[in-house]
């Protein structure tokens, strides 16, 4: 039987930016699927910046299933009855190129999916790949629905959980410390009721985050993105800790759900969907080995997500990583090379692109945001001082340094805002 | 909004669910477990304490991996459903 050039495995954003890119450079490709459509089994927080599709289709909003364009960023510290706001929207939010979108997975990956297909590559979905075929040390191809389908190469982009890594005998690094759960609802609302609450017109949107007492000080936060119809309303917590103090993700969401600045938000929605994912946090420390003889990793798979506490950013790196996995296979097969060493390529061109750049910019990050402060000390902090300078206690007032010093009392040192301070340097 | 219990939320997800169950727990190793980190961990809530014995339903399941990451006395086979079945998203 005839073989493939390249079988992906996994058509989410690696994987379809892997498949697109070696179809349209001519190449026998095969994406694998396991969800019964592109796109069943993903999910994500929901916004999207575009650098990264936009180079692989220009424009791409014009056709992509998007929600909204992002025009305003909002982050809210919260205490259990008060919360401080700071917002960032630009006029360039809403002009193209735009620079962010709100986007749902089921509907997006379809999309990416059906552009992988018109560029040349078969889409198999409801395939679920059980295993790797072998030829010595290489890896020759998979096997799918009990089916044996030789290849040149495998890329694997088959997600946080990848299987493929371990049967293809790549080292794991991780630990569950390495890793964040988002869980997810996306709440249906009307679209005139969004843009009233909102404060939105039109195809504008809004993300907006969250740090507050509803994760118990565990290191995380929460997320509201408006789609066109409905807000995808959700909390990350990192998983080792929940376990640790025997927290359910689902109780807190729950009490983010329930918090005065969240519950009017949420009036007269109607849920209809419960989604879950994990996150892989810790970049380069958690970073298995990449590529072996005929395979290749991509995506979240490879562990490519930026963490800055700000921002959770995983789709951008792994559309670059699975173009750059596709460009090193183009040159593989120019050269008749499938061999580890011809496959190292891959590492070269992830080193000069963003993606192992910031990774490595950013490698002390997620130890920074492990810190116990940043979840209950410094917004309890804020919103402290902020009382205190918005609220007229009918005496005369106190100079706001000493309302701060006030504030800090019993809870925080200004020795350890000032550690605190040099570590984020550090990480950030 | 009201708040709802992990069943009613699961309820309204679209499944696709399989006759194979494809997580099975080694009862012996939960059975020594103290920590039991799997009944926290799971989103779904797939993992319940019944007269001092984990047990486990796959129907619910959102195939996220949490029970596999935290269980680290290896008593998770922890595999996908069969291609097409599981958790089916309509919105992600």
């Amino acid at each position: 039987m005839q073989g493939f050039d390249a079988i992906v495995v996994g058509a989410g954003p690696a994987g379809c930016a892997c498949g697109y890119t070696l179809a349209k450079s001519g190449l026998k490709t095969l994406l694998v699927e396991r969800g019964k459509f592109p796109g069943a089994k993903n999910m994500w927080g929901g916004v999207y910046y575009g650098p990264a599709l936009n180079r692989l289709f220009p424009g791409f909003w014009e056709e992509a299933p998007v929600e909204r364009y992002i025009l305003r960023h909002r982050f809210s510290l919260l205490t259990q009855d008060s919360s401080f706001s700071a917002e960032f929207t630009s006029k360039r939010f809403s002009d193209p190129p735009y620079n962010s979108f709100s986007l749902l997975r089921s509907k997006f990956d379809r999309w990416f999916a059906s552009k992988v297909e018109q560029a040349g590559a078969i889409v198999a979905s409801g395939l679920q790949t059980d295993d790797l075929l072998w030829k010595g040390n290489q890896v020759t191809g998979i096997k799918a629905g009990g089916d044996e389908l030789p290849s040149s190469v495998v890329v694997a982009c088959d997600g946080v959980n990848s299987l493929l890594i371990e049967k293809a005998g790549l080292q794991k690094n991780s630990s569950p410390r390495d890793f964040k759960l988002g869980i997810k609802e996306v709440i249906q609302i009307p679209r005139n009721l969004i843009e009233q609450r909102f404060n939105l017109a039109g195809e504008e949107g809004i993300a907006w985050e969250f740090i507050g007492p509803f994760t118990r000080g565990l290191p995380g936060g929460a997320f509201i993105y408006t789609n066109k119809e409905s807000l995808s309303l959700g909390i990350v917590v990192q998983l080792s800790a929940l376990a640790k103090n025997n927290v359910r993700a689902n109780d807190l969401l729950e009490e983010f759900k329930n918090h005065p600045a969240v519950e009017s938000l949420l009036v007269d929605g109607q849920l209809v969907e419960y989604s879950s994912h994990l996150i892989p946090v810790s970049a380069k420390a958690m970073m298995p080995e990449l590529f072996t003889d005929g395979f290749l990793v991509a995506g979240d798979a490879a562990a490519f997500l930026l963490a800055t506490g700000l921002t959770l950013e995983g789709a951008n790196f792994a559309i670059a990583s699975g173009i750059a996995a596709a460009e090193t296979v183009i040159r593989a097969k120019q050269i008749g090379d499938f061999s580890r060493n011809s496959l190292s390529d891959y590492l070269n061109l992830l080193k000069q692109s963003f993606v192992l750049k910031d990774l490595k910019t950013f490698k002390k990050a997620p130890h920074f945001l492990e810190n116990p402060r940043l979840y209950r000390q410094y917004p309890e902090l804020v919103c402290d001082l902020a009382e205190k300078i918005f609220t007229h206690q009918g005496r005369p007032r106190k100079k706001i340094w000493k309302q701060l010093r006030e504030s800090m009392d019993g809870k925080i040192s200004f020795w350890q805002i000032i550690r605190d301070l040099m570590r984020m340097k550090g990480a950030l | 909004m009201k708040t709802k219990s992990i069943e009613e939320k699961l309820a309204v997800n679209k499944y696709d669910i399989d006759r194979e169950v494809h997580i099975r727990l080694q009862e012996d190793i939960c059975e020594r477990c103290d920590r039991r980190p799997c009944l926290y961990a799971c989103p779904a809530e797939c993992f319940k304490l019944l007269e001092n014995h984990i047990t486990f339903s796959y129907e619910g399941c959102l195939e996220c991996g949490s029970c596999r990451i935290v269980c680290e006395e290896g008593a998770i086979d922890w595999t996908l459903p069969r291609g097409g079945f599981g958790i089916c998203y309509q919105y992600g």
